[in-house]
């Protein structure tokens, strides 16, 4: 027994096992559907948003505007930490930015980018976007003060090219890094964007919600949101982590 | 020919270096001696072009090559990738050539952190030998390992010196690898350090202790 409960795929369902568990619990207690439906009370609701075609509509909007703002935060946050990790004139003319941006709340940021660019989708991407870079912008830098200096003194006595020191001698440094901040990336622009949605986009999970929030739908908010966050979690298990697992693979083997 | 002129080189407030001038001819082999942490490897950091911060010239071949105090390899990459990603042009042939001269040809897939540490010195000594550098800056390669291992190193070493023949600047502090290396000595000594003996030209040293 102690074995079998001790293998960590066992124990991780299990644990959602409990939750759903959980739910059911609670469910039966308030015994109103309207407020707190079974999980099994979802499977026609599901089936009708999935028949319509609207869910797999709105999913793929969401799923669009968090590739749309995940692809320049990633970029533009690994290029700033970097050059702040290594240059410390920068760091200390951009460091201040930071703190402000980190410490802004992102409802903060929406509601400003909205009222200023317009309702549109530019403004829900930049709003994410800015929303993520500092994030990213912080971990690679601490990524970027942890390069090794020997490393840099052998490429630099061997003349590499600029390319192959950042593809053999920086990045791969900086890899768990990147990972890293890719997959808390992630987790927070999808709640983001969800956010912004809600705000002021007309299509999307987030505006799902919101509609059915007005109705006082649970059933429909509880499909919506629990198909995206399902999907989200295979994004999760089935590009992020074998990607950080391949960027490990040297230390392991 | 190297020429070597540092009037000062500092940190900060604290002069490291002062006044070190040299000449190594090419294809000599010239050991730099002295205490640790008198700045050897602070003049040796200069002379390879990766410090460019002091005063005064040093004329030096393009074609560098180094071997640090630790192996310094790219542990990301394949033993084999060690020696193409660093010199690019060598191609793969050549690289498998160098692995089988050093002796970890059946190693060439392997990650450094899979190889013994001996090993990955000899993989760092391939690295720095198989660009045929014009000069070879050497950063105390013998220091902390056993003295077998050392043994088996400096042998290599030697062999590789002669069917390159690169000129070679070695820092040590060990008496025994600098007059087994080298023709000559310099030693370096005070504070700031300068060469207290050894600097004259090769020429008359040479007479001095054949």
């Amino acid at each position: 027994m102690s074995e079998f409960a001790r293998h960590p795929s066992i124990v991780r369902a299990l644990s959602l096992g409990l939750l759903l568990l959980v739910w059911v619990g609670a469910a039966a207690l308030t015994a109103d559907a309207s407020i707190l439906p079974q999980p099994w009370a979802l499977g026609e609701p599901f089936a009708r948003a999935a028949g319509s075609g609207a869910l797999p509509y709105h999913l793929a909007m969401t799923l669009g505007r968090v590739v749309m703002a995940f692809v320049p935060a990633m970029a533009i946050g690994v290029a700033l930490g970097f050059l702040m990790g290594r240059y410390p004139a920068f760091d200390r003319w951009l460091d201040p930015w930071l703190v402000v941006f980190l410490n802004l709340p992102a409802l903060v940021l929406i509601v400003l980018c909205y009222l200023w660019i317009g309702l549109n989708e530019t403004a829900a991407i930049i709003a994410v976007v800015l929303n993520k870079i500092p994030n990213v912008a912080t971990l690679i830098r601490e990524g970027a003060r942890a390069l090794d200096p020997n490393l840099d003194a052998m490429a630099k006595v061997y003349r590499m090219s600029t390319m192959a020191r950042l593809r053999h001698v920086v990045v791969p440094q900086l890899a768990p890094y990147i990972a890293g901040a890719a997959r808390a990336g992630i987790a927070v622009i999808w709640k983001i964007v969800l956010v912004v949605e809600f705000l002021g986009r007309s299509s999307g999970i987030g505006f799902q919600i919101h509609f059915y929030f007005q109705l006082f739908d649970v059933a429909m908010v509880l499909v919506y949101s629990l198909t995206f966050i399902i999907v989200m979690l295979i994004v999760e298990a089935s590009i992020l982590q074998p990607l950080e697992r391949r960027a490990r693979a040297w230390r392991t083997a | 020919m190297i020429k070597i002129d540092v009037e000062s080189k500092a940190f900060g407030e604290t002069e490291i270096l002062r006044d070190i001038r040299f000449e190594v001819a090419d294809g000599e082999t010239v050991a730099i001696l002295g205490a640790s942490g008198i700045g050897k490897s602070t003049l040796l950091r200069l002379i390879a072009g990766i410090d460019e911060a002091f005063e005064g010239e040093i004329v030096r071949p393009s074609n560098i090559a180094m071997v640090f105090q630790e192996p310094v390899l790219l542990p990301w990459r394949s033993a084999l990738q060690n020696l193409t990603l660093v010199h690019p042009t060598l191609g793969e042939q050549a690289a498998r050539g160098a692995l089988e001269r050093i002796g970890i040809a059946d190693k060439a897939g392997l990650f450094p952190g899979q190889l013994s540490l001996g090993q990955q010195r000899r993989l760092a000594l391939a690295r720095a030998f198989v660009g045929r550098p014009a000069l070879l800056v050497m950063d105390e390669p013998y220091v902390s390992l056993d003295p077998q291992t050392a043994e088996e190193m400096l042998e290599l070493t030697e062999a590789l010196i002669a069917e390159t023949r690169p000129t070679v600047i070695l820092v040590t502090h060990s008496e025994a690898e600098a007059k087994r290396l080298a023709r000559r000595t310099l030693r370096l000594a005070g504070r700031p350090a300068t060469i207290i003996d050894g600097a004259d030209p090769p020429a008359a040293k040479r007479e001095g202790t054949a």
